[in-house]
Formats: structure tokens, C-alpha cells, sequence
């Protein structure tokens, strides 16, 4: 099971840079295909999306990188382990 | 202490804390579902800054906020303790949404009225960042061992009760009042904002009677509080991996299968499905009040069989359901799988009505209404709205049947039309039922997730800990899904398919629900924690 754990990490540490990039993929072709009249609108939304989602992914790749490195392997069971 | 004075005592911080957390809820969600009106009300129609503000208030503001709040308010109550900062959130989320209740419309104090409003959508969102982490663990730190996901099921119950009591309440007003009054600029979707204030002073006074946590006072006694729990919570990588752990594992997939279940829905059935306003709340009602003891039946289980396998079965279940239960929503409601059940004895088409602009007197506003009844009790009410504007003025003595291309100068090339429909009784149970099964996933997610949270952090640090992955988990990762569904529904549209694909807004819950499955699943363990004193 560490194994899976440790293999699933580096699993995690690809998705996020890859859902960071097709997040600004999305953003640049919404952007530049929104109605003038509604894109400052459209900018607004995808700038919220984007500054949110972007501090999650890179919180994502460090959850990968810490279970590539066998951190959960074992789980505390006490706060003083924590 | 007797074992029935413990029982008492336990029951008084439930309901002291519970009330408090409903009330949170039902003021978060009343500015939601009143959304439609107050941006006619408070923000002018015409795109710009206008809209951006309206973006920022109805849309970021309500979400982007609570992680904030859990951070500095959860900071606070591993400093100054549980009870005076769940009773701080409390008068700020009272306060703020009464205050929405009082600004006057844009049409009577221009920019200031977005500007107020948006200010106090963020106190509300803060508020509610602070106050959820603060009720859980104070009845966490309260109840005995073995019994925890039993007592802070109670608290999970608030969050639908609360949306309960918002639908109650709207509805209620908009059915005495009529639709116009409701919504003129001092009409009842006011009395909502204006009666918190009367239920947050009562939960105030409850709540003032409330004593510290044991845990936490046992702590301060013994001079162990966190002297910075911020940098203790997320800057030792021993407690940092446990918070993305509960974020990734669990939290970020009971977060997408809770707004999918009561807000997804709700939308589905009233945008998509074109669901009577009534008759979509109604079966919202219904299937919360129907599903809402799960939340305790799912919290008690979880206390005998362990938090993972419950939380990871309602992930799971949502995951292979959702897409057939939308399905169906849209068998229910569409026209043309109900042809041959229409009953013509009861079609009917109503006689045009003119409505004259109310500044420019040669625009006219020409409705009629379409009502298509079935044999099965349904009527689907097309509401057809043509624009005309007059070659003169208009005259009331004119036959509206004489409006030909010889009086008018234009007529709007797209009409507005409003569709309503009213099923009958043996769809309308169905749609109840469907609604109800996802609220049941809510319950096994959100059911014993308090307990789940609590267990996996230390005292000193809890409130912190715990609050960050909740409101990531829910505010972002859940709050999104009303508005990333509809988003991913536009993408597929095309000039070949103008509706796009219906369903396709599934695939965001389903794949975030999908990865929190497989994270919790390898990494999350099903050992219950006996001693959260430590």
C-alpha cells in the first residue's frame, strides 16, 4: 500500500501544473472570444478563478510531493506525533 | 457530574451551538437565493462597473471570503477561546445581514448601494468562515468519547435546516405578498435580512449562557495555548500535511456532492427543467425535511463503524449516480416525451395583455400566455413577450389584434419568453425522490465529517486547522459548482447544438468527487480517535 501511496504522489505533483496551464488555456480562449460588452466581466471571473485555483494546485503538489516522499505512510495517532 | 446532568449539559450545547450555526446559514443563504433581486435592486442594468460589482458581491465575494475568515477568526479562538469568538461571528453575520435588509436601492443613493452591499457580503462570508470550525469543536471538545460523530451530526444538520428555513421563509413572504410587491425596492424580499436580526439576538442571549470548552480551558489553565496557532497550523509540515490530507482526501469531494445535492439541484430544476419558482422550492423543502435526520443516523454509524467508509460510499455513490439522475430530471420535464398526454380540454391560450413602458409611451410590451395541460396533472405555461415600438403614442382604444407591420415601427426580433412548468403529482414525488437521494449522499459525506475533522487535530491548534480545509473545501471547491457547471454547460455549445450539453456540468463535481474518492481511499485511515484532549 506505501507503494501505491508513494506512486500516486507523483500522480498528484503532474496534475496540478497540468491543471494550472489548462485553467490559463481556458482563461486566454474565453477571454479573447468574450463580447466586448461583457468582458471586463469575463476577465473579472476568470482573474477570481484563476487567483484562486492557483494557490490550490500548488497546495496539491506538495500533498503529491509529500506522499512521493512516503509522508503518510504512517498516519499520527496522537497529537504529539503530529 | 451524574450521567443525566452530563446528557442535559451535552443537549444545551447543541442546541445552544446549533441555533447559533443555523442561523449563520440562513443568513449566508437568504442573499443567495434572493441573488435575482437584489441585483436588480441594488446594481443599474446596464453592464460595466456595474457588473463587476455585482460579480464580485453575488459571485466571488460569498466564497473567496470564508477561507479568510477561518484563518483569522480560527486564529482567534485558539487564542482567546471557542465561545467568545463563535459568539463574535455571530453578531457580525447578524449584524451585516440585517444591515443588506436597510441599504436603499441604486435608484435612491446611486454607487454607494453595490458599494454597501458588497462590503457587507464580505463580513457575512468572513463571519461564516469563523463560526463553523468554532461550533464543531466546541461540541466535539464537549461530547463523550465514543459519541462524537453522534453529537456534532447536530451541527451538521444546521447547514440544511438553515437553507430550509431561508426556502420557508421567502417562500412564505413572495406567496402573501404577490411576486411585484416582493420585489419593489422596500418589498418583502426585505423581511428575510430584517427578521435575522430578531433570531440572531435570540441565539445571542443562548449562546452568552455557554461556558468555555473543557479542553480549551483546561488548556489555558495549564498555560498551553498556542502562542501563534497560524504558524503552528500551517508552517510544521507534521500538522501542514494533515490539513491538505482532510482537504484533499475528504473535505474537497463532501464539499462538491453537498452543493451539488441542494444547490445544483435547485438551479437544475429551476433553469434548466423550467420548474415552477414554487414548485422547485417546494420539492427542495420537501426532500431536505425527508433526508435531514440522515445527518445524525450517518454521525451515530460513523461513531461504531469508523468516518473513511461512509464519507468515501456517499463520494462513491454520487460519482456513478449523478449522471442518471439528471438524466431523468430532464425525461421528467421535457415536451416532448409527453405528447401524446396532452389534454386539450384544458389548453388554453390567453388573450394578449399590453403593458406601455413606463417612460417612453410608444414602447409596448405585448404578452400571452400558453398553458398546455397534460392528463397527468401538468400544465407547461409558455409566457411569449413581444417589444414594439409604436409608429405614436399608444392607444388604449386600439384593438390589440390590429397591431400590424402599418402601426408599428419595430418589433424585437427575439421575443422573451418565460417557460413555467407544473408537474403533476406522480412526477413531482419523483423529482422529490431524486432530490432526496442526493441529499442522503449530503448526510454520508457531510454527516460525519465534524467529528472526522476534529479527531485529526490538536487542541491547541483545532480551530485553526480544521477551519482552513472546511471553507476551502466547501466555500471553493462547493460554492463553485453552481457557477463552473454552468460555465462547462457554455463551453459545449456550438452553432450545430445551441443548448450544449445539459448534463455536462456533472463532469466538475464528479471529478473532484472522483480524486477525493482515490485520495481518501489510499491515504485517509478508518481509525476513530478516542482522545481529542490531546
Amino acid at each position: 500500500m506505501n507503494t501505491i501511496k508513494k506512486l500516486a504522489g507523483y500522480v498528484w505533483m503532474l496534475m496540478a501544473p497540468v491543471l494550472i496551464l489548462f485553467l490559463l488555456y481556458q482563461a486566454n480562449e474565453k477571454i479573447s472570444h468574450a463580447a466586448v460588452a461583457v468582458k471586463s466581466n469575463v476577465i473579472l471571473q476568470w482573474v477570481i478563478i484563476l487567483l484562486v485555483f492557483t494557490p490550490i494546485c500548488i497546495g496539491f503538489y506538495i500533498f503529491g510531493s509529500y506522499a512521493s516522499k512516503g509522508e503518510y505512510d504512517h498516519l499520527p495517532e496522537s497529537s504529539e506525533e503530529v | 457530574m451524574s450521567q443525566e446532568k452530563k446528557q442535559n449539559n451535552i443537549a444545551f450545547v447543541i442546541g445552544a451551538s446549533s441555533v447559533g450555526t443555523l442561523i449563520e446559514w440562513y443568513d449566508f443563504y437568504i442573499f443567495g437565493m434572493l441573488a435575482t433581486i437584489i441585483s436588480k435592486q441594488f446594481f443599474p442594468e446596464n453592464a460595466g462597473t456595474a457588473a463587476l460589482l455585482s460579480t464580485l458581491a453575488i459571485f466571488a465575494a460569498g466564497f473567496i471570503v470564508r477561507p479568510f475568515g477561518a484563518l483569522v477568526f480560527g486564529r482567534l479562538g485558539d487564542l482567546i477561546g471557542r465561545k467568545h469568538t463563535f459568539l463574535l461571528t455571530l453578531i457580525i453575520m447578524g449584524g451585516s445581514t440585517f444591515a443588506i435588509g436597510l441599504v436603499p436601492g441604486y435608484a435612491t443613493i446611486g454607487w454607494a448601494a453595490p458599494i454597501l452591499v458588497l462590503i457587507l457580503r464580505l463580513l457575512q462570508g468572513l463571519a461564516l468562515g469563523g463560526e463553523y470550525g468554532g461550533a464543531a469543536t466546541y461540541v466535539a471538545e464537549h461530547a463523550p468519547a465514543g459519541q462524537r460523530g453522534f453529537w456534532t451530526s447536530w451541527i451538521q444538520t444546521t447547514a440544511t435546516l438553515g437553507l430550509f428555513l431561508a426556502l420557508g421563509i421567502i417562500i412564505l413572504v413572495r406567496s402573501n405578498q404577490g411576486v411585484e410587491k416582493f420585489s419593489a425596492e422596500w418589498g418583502g424580499w426585505r423581511y428575510p435580512f430584517w427578521i435575522s436580526i430578531l433570531l440572531v439576538g435570540i441565539s445571542i442571549l443562548i449562546r452568552m449562557k455557554m461556558s468555555e470548552s473543557p479542553m480549551f480551558t483546561k488548556l489555558k489553565t495549564e498555560g498551553k495555548t498556542s502562542a501563534n496557532p497560524l504558524k503552528e497550523s500551517f508552517g510544521q509540515k507534521g500538522n501542514f500535511k494533515m490539513v491538505l490530507l482532510a482537504l484533499f482526501g475528504a473535505v474537497m469531494g463532501q464539499g462538491v456532492v453537498w452543493y451539488t445535492g441542494q444547490f445544483y439541484a435547485q438551479s437544475f430544476i429551476e433553469t434548466v427543467c423550467k420548474i415552477d419558482f414554487i414548485q422547485s422550492r417546494n420539492i427542495m423543502l420537501v426532500a431536505i425535511l425527508m433526508a435531514t435526520p440522515c445527518f445524525v443516523l450517518f454521525g451515530w454509524l460513523s461513531d461504531k463503524v469508523g468516518r473513511k467508509w461512509i464519507m468515501l460510499l456517499g463520494m462513491l455513490l454520487a460519482i456513478c449516480t449523478y449522471r442518471p439522475i439528471y438524466q431523468t430530471f430532464l425525461n421528467i420535464s421535457n415536451t416532448q416525451n409527453r405528447i401524446d398526454k396532452i389534454d386539450l380540454t384544458n389548453t388554453i391560450t390567453s388573450p394578449a395583455k399590453v403593458k406601455v413602458d413606463s417612460k417612453d409611451n410608444t414602447k409596448i410590451y405585448l404578452t400571452q400566455s400558453f398553458d398546455t395541460a397534460y392528463t397527468d396533472g401538468a400544465v407547461f405555461k409558455y409566457i411569449r413577450t413581444d417589444t414594439f415600438q409604436l409608429k405614436g403614442a399608444y392607444n388604449p382604444m386600439l384593438a390589440i389584434d390590429s397591431l400590424n407591420p402599418n402601426i408599428y415601427i419595430s418589433k424585437s426580433a427575439k421575443p422573451n419568453v418565460v417557460v413555467e412548468k407544473t408537474l403533476g403529482h406522480h412526477d413531482y414525488w419523483q423529482m422529490i425522490w431524486l432530490v432526496f437521494i442526493q441529499i442522503v449522499y449530503v448526510t454520508m459525506v457531510y454527516g460525519p465529517i465534524a467529528a472526522f475533522l476534529v479527531e485529526m487535530f490538536p487542541t491547541k491548534i483545532r480551530y485553526t486547522s480544521m477551519s482552513l480545509p472546511y471553507h476551502i473545501g466547501n466555500g471553493v471547491f462547493g460554492g463553485l459548482v453552481p457557477f463552473l457547471g454552468t460555465l462547462i454547460v457554455e463551453f459545449t455549445k456550438t452553432s450545430a447544438h445551441p443548448k450544449g450539453d445539459s448534463l455536462a456540468g456533472l463532469w466538475y463535481p464528479i471529478g473532484v468527487a472522483a480524486v477525493s474518492f482515490v485520495i481518501g481511499l489510499i491515504y485517509l485511515t478508518n481509525k476513530i480517535d478516542k482522545n481529542v484532549m490531546d
